[in-house]
């Protein structure tokens, strides 16, 4: 498997470190419901197609990135810098 | 008091087409250029030290004052102490004693780190300049080539026999493959 880093380009899978869910991104109000609170840390869709996750390119240039690629047939789709994803916020 | 260098002055190694030999590079600066300061600093330290900063994946400069690329946003400037003016546009770290530095060369020396390295280091592929933020074995490494068949390797400090021990295996290796 291997990864488009924005910065470094096609890199080995060894390279990156999984960190789970881009829903971390979206860090609800220190005020917001509990249940939003409670989905923000606990629930995740477990989805048998595209799904989004957070990847932190370790070894590399040490940036975090959004990665869309779908669980059924393992392809990458897209590989977007979690930075800008964040300050375009989508 | 002796300052000593990470590998403590190895005896350079030759295995087959490769030589294995420690570089002191003299003082190490991380450079990270403030938000939107990136051209400010480039001019800087183009006025200061004579490159300008290195885009992503690239290294200037050249033998004794060399700017790599490190990193996102980052940059070292290996060779001379940072100009005073580079602080106004960035923040400057020293990291003299933070890594081991080698240098792999020969015929044989791409061979040598492509069983090391998870990049494509054909020739025309990997170029002089070019640099890259990768793995070397399980070590976090900055790996810049510094000619044809010249590379320069660093890793933290903490690894420096390691990189030692898994550079001479390799060119072990590689050696015994060779033919005659």
């Amino acid at each position: 498997m291997r990864l488009d880093c924005p910065i470094c380009g096609a890199r080995d899978r060894r390279e990156f470190t999984y960190v789970g869910d881009a829903v971390l991104l979206d860090r609800p109000a220190p005020d917001a419901p509990f249940e939003a609170w409670d989905d923000y840390l606990h629930n995740r869709d477990n989805p048998a197609g595209v799904t989004r996750d957070l990847w932190y390119h370790e070894s590399g240039c040490s940036a975090w990135l959004v990665v869309t690629r779908n669980t059924l047939t393992h392809e990458v789709m897209e590989t977007r810098l979690a930075a800008e994803v964040k300050e375009a916020g989508v | 008091m002796m300052a000593k260098t990470p590998l403590e002055g190895m005896e350079p190694l030759s295995l087959g087409k490769a030589t294995l030999s420690e570089l002191d590079l003299g003082r190490l600066t991380s450079i990270a250029p403030y938000r939107g300061q990136e051209a400010a600093l480039s001019d800087a330290l183009k006025e200061a030290h004579g490159m300008l900063a290195p885009a992503p994946n690239r290294a200037t400069g050249k033998e004794g004052a060399r700017a790599i690329w490190f990193g996102q946003g980052l940059i070292l400037l290996a060779g001379p102490a940072p100009d005073e003016t580079l602080a106004r546009h960035a923040a400057l770290t020293d990291q003299s004693d933070a890594w081991a530095v080698v240098r792999l060369e020969g015929d044989a020396a791409a061979d040598v780190l492509a069983r090391l390295v998870p990049i494509d280091l054909r020739p025309y592929v990997f170029k002089r300049g070019h640099t890259a933020r990768t793995e070397l074995q399980h070590m976090m490494a900055s790996v810049t080539k510094l000619g044809e068949t010249t590379f320069q390797i660093m890793v933290f400090r903490a690894f420096a026999r390691t990189l030692h021990h898994d550079l001479q295996g390799a060119m072990e290796r590689v050696a015994a493959r060779a033919r005659p």
